[in-house]
């Protein structure tokens, strides 16, 4: 298992390569030049060509994507063509403030959404699977930002309970820290809970036929046991692929919901970076992000063999 | 070294607070301290006010850096950092001489020699700065205290120049950091103005930290203005971006921020319907709209076809579309803002009323043959959004084909600058916006720029219109000034530089625990407190 786990560390290389060629191909053949936003409305074709050759934007491709890679390889994400500060700075400042919005998000998502389906299958056709679903559908359609407006009016403005926007470290203190994350998380949440809802019923209603099911029942075991020990664990399977495809969308979710409450996050990083074309900060926001999703993809194929000792690589 | 400079400012600061509560209390009607929260018009990246000419940076340096002369709410420059100075007889030789303890951020003094690397590295950069510098100034240093500015040739608004309200401000910086190219930016923030910027602090995207200057000593007069006395009441600022103005809005009205600098104009209506908001004009000079034709290619390198494009406008239809709320925007029919110094309504006739059969005979005179015109169609930034939908249309009317590009400012910037026929990616119409205080007379004014090559995106080649700025500048009295302001207008509207679209105010709001702030271009800090 182990050594699995080293070979598919070692394979997530050409991943990463392949990635970074191409957002760095992507990003060059796309409209705009930050010179011409660094050089200001006063400047001369010539003033720009000069700030375009300090930054090195009038080599030829395959220069200044060396000269990018060569930097990465040295851990070296480069430097913000706008602020000056090191991209791995900026991605510092931003990380905490995703990571923990992802993960509260996700723990909403996964601690509602899982026995929300389970329940929902145990009862299937019933009022209970049929608001299950209506939920499900209502989460799937509601637009994140919409959403995010209406808890604010309800929960910040009108009640007073929580604030509007920010994001306080967690060194600011327990309840500041949370009372912060707790609209956004529960705003990001809604369309993977709804997600997750609907893959555990569906899951659940095909294990929930099996004959050894029928057999736990008959041998008079607890609903409880059966539905958790029996049901769940082997219909989890797909429930933990969803989990970790929800973790990287939650990721690219965030972007909305950063822009909503203002948090400071790598979203918002890097819509701001795409903006101004500040090329170094969004390749390196994304060649991190993209290391992410190639973990979490990893993480999710170790589970497989985790809750199921059949599977083999 | 930061560590140092903190147990210094703080020092500093409990001495300051300490002396404010031995003297007189009662003399200051503000309350003193606090911090206040502020939402910045955009988010700041480039810290050099100098190296770009974004009004965000502009706004923090006014924070962080002072200026020799400042400009009063009534557009008279004043002496700022300047306690004394003198000109020559024949206007050929200033002599500057900096007031008692002025102090850097690090704790230096500030020094003459500082403010010749300054001005140096200013005049490469700027507009005015540059027509200063092509009249063979020499800066000197006459003593620790003392400089002196020695022209080759007649330049009159010296003071003007050194006064200019908005980018680029002529900021002043310790001599080792004004050293610095001007095409590089600047790598430390150590000024001498009322606020220190807190480095460790800022985090671009979401907030930049100010605390006040406890070594600053502000001039002994009523603040206007950049000009007057700059006291400062806060002990912190805190700007905060929110890119979403509905966000911005609701922690306004939460009491989670405390002035909110641009609000749209849609919001504030329901802005003023809160009884714990207010409004406040800062500024109402305001901002004027410009189309800009390309000179180099057709059919806008011929000058009937650019006068069609004064005979269709109709800056009512603009503003309506693009600002919509009649008490913000104003017509004006002139090349320099209304209200400013230089209005006039000299050669603009043809601008106050449309004629849109006369715009129609144009294009036929001009030759027009039917050729799309590439209007560049900013998506993402509202007013100029409508100013193109309004365009197409008005172009249309006057017998045009138009195509208008979609795109976002970003990508309108890189279009912009391209020389290139609209086919092969160039464009023939922009649009974009400059505040009055940008617009203001010749030799600040780029749309009235005829330097060809040389001159503003569009590339116009006017000489005349480069003669008359040079006269302008060079012209001793007010009177004078204002007779070739009024020629570079004819010129510009009749050969049409551009063709401007209205101006219009932009209100600013805040709750009303914060008081005293002042009217300027920029938003200011001193004088403003909170309870």
């Amino acid at each position: 298992m182990l050594a699995e786990i080293l070979r598919r560390l070692v394979a997530t290389i050409p991943v990463m390569v392949v990635v970074a060629l191409a957002v760095f191909a992507l990003l060059h053949v796309t409209p705009g030049d930050p010179a011409v936003i660094i050089a200001g409305d006063y400047a001369t074709s010539d003033d720009i060509a000069r700030i375009r050759a300090r930054l090195g934007l009038d080599a030829p491709f395959t220069t200044q994507v060396g000269l990018w890679l060569g930097r990465v390889v040295r851990g070296d994400l480069g430097t913000s063509i706008f602020s000056g500060l090191p991209v791995s700075t900026l991605i510092g400042q931003r990380a905490a403030t995703t990571v923990w919005l992802t993960l509260f998000a996700m723990l909403i998502s996964v601690g509602v959404g899982v026995p929300v389906g389970v329940v929902a299958a145990w009862r299937r056709g019933s009022w209970v699977d049929r608001a299950v679903m209506m939920f499900a559908v209502s989460g799937f359609s509601m637009p994140t930002f919409w959403l995010g407006f209406i808890l604010v009016y309800i929960f910040a403005i009108t009640a007073g309970w929580l604030p509007v926007q920010g994001y306080q470290p967690l060194a600011a203190g327990l309840w500041p820290f949370l009372s912060h994350l707790i609209l956004p998380a529960v705003t990001l949440s809604v369309v993977y809970m709804a997600l997750i809802a609907r893959m555990t019923r569906a899951s659940m209603l095909g294990v929930l036929a099996e004959d050894y099911i029928r057999t736990a029942f008959a041998k008079g075991l607890a609903p409880r046991g059966v539905l958790i020990r029996h049901a769940l664990k082997n219909a989890s399977l797909p429930v933990v692929t969803i989990i970790g495809i929800g973790f990287a969308l939650l990721i690219g979710g965030a972007v909305v919901t950063e822009s909503v409450f203002a948090l400071p996050g790598l979203g918002r990083l890097t819509v701001d970076a795409i903006v101004r074309r500040d090329y170094p900060v969004i390749q390196g926001v994304l060649l991190v992000v993209s290391g992410v999703y190639v973990l979490l993809n990893l993480v999710v194929d170790v589970l497989y063999v985790v809750l199921d000792p059949r599977i083999r690589y | 070294m930061s560590q140092l400079d903190r147990r210094q400012f703080l020092a500093g600061a409990a001495a300051t607070a300490a002396a404010a509560a031995v003297a007189a209390p009662a003399a200051h009607a503000q309350k003193l301290g606090g911090t206040l929260r502020f939402v910045a018009q955009a988010d700041l990246k480039i810290l050099d006010p100098v190296w770009t000419t974004a009004y965000i940076t502009r706004n923090h340096a006014y924070l962080v850096y002072d200026t020799l002369f400042g400009t009063d709410e009534k557009l008279n420059v004043r002496p700022q950092m300047v306690d004394k100075h003198s000109v020559s007889k024949d206007g050929m030789k200033y002599s500057f001489t900096l007031r008692d303890g002025l102090k850097w951020h690090d704790g230096q003094a500030v020094a003459a020699e500082d403010c010749v690397e300054s001005l140096k590295r200013w005049m490469k950069k700027d507009r005015f700065g540059r027509l200063l510098a092509a009249h063979g100034p020499k800066l000197a240093v006459a003593d620790r205290k003392t400089f002196t500015l020695e022209l080759g040739e007649k330049f009159g608004p010296v003071l003007e120049a050194l006064g200019k309200p908005s980018s680029n401000v002529p900021f002043m910086m310790p001599a080792r950091i004004a050293a610095t190219s001007a095409d590089e930016q600047i790598k430390e923030v150590v000024g001498s103005g009322p606020f220190r910027f807190v480095k460790d602090d800022w985090q671009p995207g979401n907030q930049v930290v100010y605390v006040k200057h406890a070594d600053y000593v502000p001039r002994n007069e009523a603040p206007s203005g950049s000009a007057g006395g700059k006291k400062v009441n806060l002990d912190k600022v805190i700007w905060r971006y929110m890119p979403d103005a509905a966000t911005a809005s609701a922690a306004l009205a939460a009491g989670e921020i405390d002035w909110w600098e641009l609000p749209p104009i849609d919001f504030i209506a329901k802005i003023e319907q809160n009884a714990a908001l207010a409004t406040f004009l800062p500024d109402t000079l305001g901002t004027q709209g410009w189309l800009r034709p390309n000179h180099l290619h057709p059919p806008f390198n011929n000058k009937k076809a650019r006068q069609a494009l004064v005979a269709m406008m109709n800056q009512e239809t603009y503003l309506q579309a693009a600002i919509g709320v009649p008490k913000y925007y104003r017509t004006c029919a002139g090349v320099f803002a209304c209200g400013g110094p230089y209005a006039s309504k000299a050669g603009a006739e043809g601008l106050a009323k449309q004629n849109l059969e006369r715009a129609r005979q144009l294009v036929k005179e001009s030759g027009y043959d039917g050729r799309p015109i590439t209007v560049v169609h900013i998506t993402d930034i509202s007013f100029l959004n409508a100013a193109a939908l309004v365009t197409r249309e008005l172009l249309t009317a006057a017998g045009f084909t138009v195509d208008l590009k979609a795109m976002d400012w970003s990508t309108g910037l890189a279009v912009r600058a391209k020389k290139d026929p609209p086919d092969k990616g160039g464009w023939n119409v922009l649009h974009t916006w400059w505040m009055a205080a940008d617009v203001m007379h010749p030799a600040v004014h780029f749309g009235v720029s005829g330097a060809g090559p040389g001159a503003w995106f569009g590339w116009p080649e006017i000489p005349q219109l480069e003669q008359l700025i040079t006269d302008f500048v060079r012209a001793g009295d007010q009177a004078r000034r204002r007779a070739l302001a009024e020629q570079v207008q004819k010129v510009a509207l009749d050969e049409v530089a551009y063709v401007p679209w209205g101006e219009w105010t932009q209100p600013t709001a805040h709750r009303k625990s914060v008081s005293g702030i002042l009217k300027f271009i920029a938003p200011l800090f001193w004088n403003v407190s909170i309870a």
